[in-house]
């Protein structure tokens, strides 16, 4: 992932309403516009701006299903955070078991 | 309830020509999928595909190709074993955008409660990375992130 695209991962992701959006795609994938208006106090102009910032950030993607345009959470810019950071942090901790142990070899002998 | 389509979308620096080798050549899909290999007697049409293991040659999944377009499309049937009726469809559509390739590979038409759909879902991110770094560094870091499933 290129610096400008993380920006506007993060940038997509700072804003309570968009990440609520990306929570009712994970919960069902695949909803229309109609659908993602449900159960908000936004105006449909208010959503579908929410939406694109989210598309522009590659968070989700759309399909048209015949006369619908459907969207689709898309896991992958949040999977290669968690592989740049927890990923990461998880080596060091291995690092760090491996280097205990070595350590305590040493001292039995 | 229908169990929902998967969609995955990632922008790689590499041609869609690349791209399409690295989803159908199995010299270059092993060396990101997990040392596994999309395989096929011929990319086209109605034919039979396998996805195998290279070493033992174990059969993980494969179907038919129901529809082939190089460096554009393919759609195919995926599921464990020719008699297993958990059978669900992936398609690849590969387009040209900014000197790269924007890849979007939607994994669906799932059977209700198909526990494929649950061991695909842990494996496409991580397919997908390794193919994107595969193809722009010539390496893979977490080729050794193996899932039995995908």
């Amino acid at each position: 992932m290129g610096n400008m695209d993380e920006d506007s991962v993060f940038k997509a992701l700072a804003d309570a309403s968009r990440r609520d959006f990306l929570d009712a795609l994970r919960k069902k994938s695949g909803q229309s516009l109609n659908d993602l208006c449900e159960g908000h106090a936004m105006t449909r102009q208010a959503v579908t701006k929410h939406l694109n910032i989210l598309e522009e950030a590659n968070l989700i993607v759309t399909i048209r299903r015949g006369r619908e345009k459907l969207h689709y959470l898309n896991p992958v810019p949040i999977s290669d955070i968690y592989m740049r950071w927890i990923g990461r942090f998880e080596q060091d901790r291995m690092q760090a078991l491996f280097n205990l142990k070595e350590a305590l070899k040493e001292n039995d002998t | 309830m229908k169990t929902p389509d998967q969609v995955y979308k990632i922008h790689i620096d590499a041609t869609p020509e690349k791209v399409w080798s690295a989803i159908i050549d199995p010299e270059f899909t092993k060396q990101y999928w997990f040392g596994n290999a999309n395989v096929a007697a011929k990319w086209e049409k109605g034919a039979p595909w396998q996805h195998q293991g290279m070493d033992s040659g174990t059969l993980y999944h494969g179907g038919i190709i129901e529809d082939i377009v190089p460096n554009e499309r393919l759609v195919l049937s995926w599921s464990n074993s020719a008699d297993d009726p958990d059978v669900s469809r992936v398609t690849f559509t590969l387009t040209s955008k900014d000197g790269g390739t924007d890849l979007v590979i939607i994994h669906g038409d799932f059977i209700e409660g198909s526990s494929m759909a649950i061991s695909v879902s842990k494996g496409w991110p991580n397919v997908i990375a390794n193919m994107k770094e595969f193809l722009e560094h010539g390496v893979t870091k977490n080729l050794k992130t193996a899932c039995d499933c995908i």
